[in-house]
């Protein structure tokens, strides 16, 4: 039930306090509004009990598995929460002089040199505020670069056809066409197809590597030098660089630019829209155009770069630097690693995808590239219990709601039919990964013995199997008050 | 094995294409697309009197999975896009050989559409494909 639904006349939170009436005497009734605000009108103790069971219907790390392929649903160290509230952190005006911000400017710049660190890019700039927004801010360089050379001719940006949906949006929104590669049989880039089609109208390609389909791409070298002969750049997508923390710079596989999802590797809270915090690197030819503010050190001193200091940069994404609270969130957990920190991340994330999808093959499933290693995610096929029993990706991912895990990324990448895309992260442990193997045999079982149990599922929560075309048909998102 | 009409031409991208006698053609997505992409929840088609290339994007479908950009199997001149499906895009899963059509092309060379596969050649990449 809505909370507008629970709504009488005159109910208040103060329901058996004596009601005063305001006095508003001092402001000027210009300023006062003249009808009431159409809210809600509960008990504090309505108000409390809602959102508490709301609360409650959340699904999130901190209760179960969450092995949602690409998108890194690791634990969050409450350490990183707790430093980052501390209250000289809280209480700073972002209006307030440098001077007076040193320490969290000290942890920006620090956050900054780490990621140029551990990427191998020349520069960071830390503001854009979620991964898509990194995603536009890194082709909005590209575009500036070709631009300040009078490049113009360059209208194309080559993207695979294994990339997630938001690299083909980035390259429309920044006026440029998308030309597709398609994927080789062992998951590469189709080396070939990338040589017919870069030329002078190239401005870039925008790869993930390790790729959607949780492998990396092997002859990244070679993609550089075709797209960098051309007169084009390289867009490195960081969805899945807690693969290779530590491991291998995008910076030294020939990347000229490069976004990274802190909400993701550097481990601060997402799932529910954010806030996420979406910073990019670059390549010296791209470090003029970064967007701002940046911080940087003077003699002893912590100072911004703005636009005075920039002039050929892409501008402002956000208000002042952007999510802050999750920029001081990573910093913390960048700090917590250290350099042998990164390394491990990346060691036991692909070992726990690596192990989980053994165990999954050797229980029957299969695996979509079963002769290459996984990186930190890995794709199961169900084309063949489509086409023998009748249950798809769609019904083991409802099924598994059943048994309290979220259900991993399903028909993503679409390359794979009736996939599902499992990145079980490093922070799980043995027991837990062998939890989610034997719920995923018995809804095989089920699949042979009943498969209605699959079709008919999730059958334990809130709400049974949704619509999902209705829902996007009709779609209706707004409550509207029933006519008296 | 999906259904692969005899009198159409095919595309590796799973158009379909019908020519008639006048040189004008209709365009659609094949019955194995359809499947592979589920149920559609919306459909955009193109304006009438928009010249096309071949292999030009000139429609979206969009279905519960994915968005797909469909491509235009040869060049020509769109003659009409299917304004039906604004309010029925099922009909792309129900029919797609018939009320499911996506555009009608004014077909600007018809030698192009003998390069396009038969139904036995498309039979053969989609099975293929599969493997």
């Amino acid at each position: 039930m809505l909370i507008f639904e629970q709504s009488r006349p005159g109910r208040a939170a103060t329901a058996q306090s004596p009601l005063h009436s305001q006095d508003c005497a001092d402001i000027p009734t210009s300023q006062l509004r003249t009808d009431a605000p159409s809210l809600p009108e509960v008990s504090e103790l309505q108000a409390v009990r809602h959102y508490t069971r709301l609360s409650q219907k959340n699904f999130s790390i901190d209760t179960n598995f969450y092995p949602l392929g690409s998108c890194t649903m690791k634990y969050n160290p409450r350490a990183c929460n707790t430093l980052a509230m501390l209250p000289g952190f809280l209480a700073r005006h972002p209006l307030g002089p440098a001077s007076a911000g040193q320490g969290f400017m000290a942890c920006l710049y620090e956050l900054q040199e780490m990621l140029k660190e551990v990427t191998g890019m020349q520069a960071v700039s830390l503001t854009p505020a979620a991964g898509a927004q990194g995603e536009f801010a890194g082709v909005a360089m590209i575009r500036a670069y070709h631009v300040a050379r009078n490049d113009t001719a360059r209208t194309e940006i080559l993207v695979p056809d294994a990339a997630h949906g938001t690299n083909p949006a980035t390259a429309t929104m920044c006026g440029y066409t998308v030309h597709e590669i398609p994927t080789d049989k062992q998951g590469d880039v189709d080396l070939d197809a990338l040589k017919a089609a870069v030329g002078p109208h190239t401005a870039g390609i925008m790869l993930t590597n390790p790729s959607t389909l949780g492998i990396f791409e092997r002859r990244i070298k070679d993609i550089a030098k075709i797209v960098h002969d051309a007169g084009g750049l390289l867009y490195y997508d960081g969805a899945n660089l807690n693969a290779i923390l530590g491991k291998v710079r995008p910076g030294d596989m020939g990347f000229d630019v490069i976004h990274m999802n802190l909400h993701k590797t550097f481990s601060t809270p997402h799932g529910g829209g954010g806030p996420g915090a979406g910073p990019v690197g670059v390549s010296a030819r791209l470090e003029p155009f970064l967007p701002v503010p940046m911080v940087g050190i003077d003699g002893d001193e912590y100072v911004w770069i703005t636009e005075k200091e920039k002039p050929q940069s892409i501008g402002r994404l956000s208000a002042f630097m952007g999510n802050a609270g999750v920029l001081l969130r990573a910093y913390i957990y960048a700090r917590m690693l250290g350099h042998e920190g990164m390394h491990r991340v990346a060691e036991y994330a692909t070992l726990n995808a690596n192990y989980l999808m053994a165990k999954l093959r050797d229980a029957g499933f299969d695996v979509a590239f079963p002769n290459r290693r996984a990186t930190h995610e890995f794709i199961v096929t169900l084309k063949k219990q489509e086409k023998e029993l009748g249950t798809s990706a769609m019904d083991f991912a409802k099924r598994l709601l059943d048994f309290g895990y979220h259900a991993p990324t399903t028909y993503f990448p679409m390359l794979v039919p009736e996939c599902l895309l499992i990145e079980p992260s490093e922070t799980e442990a043995k027991e837990d990964l062998d939890g989610f193997v034997a719920a995923m045999v018995r809804i095989l079982d089920e699949a042979r013995s009943t498969p209605e149990v699959l079709k008919e599922a999730p059958h334990t929560q809130p709400v049974r199997r949704l619509d999902d075309v209705r829902a996007a048909r009709e779609l209706d998102l707004t409550w509207k008050a029933p006519a008296a | 094995m999906s259904n692969i009409p005899a009198d159409l031409k095919y595309t590796k991208s799973h158009e379909w294409l019908k020519l008639a006698a006048d040189g004008t053609a209709l365009v659609g997505i094949t019955e194995h697309a359809q499947d592979q992409l589920g149920d559609m929840v919306y459909v955009e088609v193109p304006d009438a009197g928009r010249s096309v290339k071949a292999n030009e994007a000139c429609a979206v479908v969009e279905s519960v999975k994915a968005a797909s950009d469909v491509y235009a199997p040869v060049a020509g001149d769109v003659i009409e896009g299917n304004a039906g499906l604004a309010d029925a895009p099922e009909s792309v899963n129900q029919d797609p050989y018939g009320s499911g059509w996506l555009l009608k092309l004014k077909v600007a060379d018809t030698a192009a559409v003998d390069a396009l596969m038969d139904a036995a050649a498309y039979a053969a990449f989609v099975a293929a494909e599969e493997h």
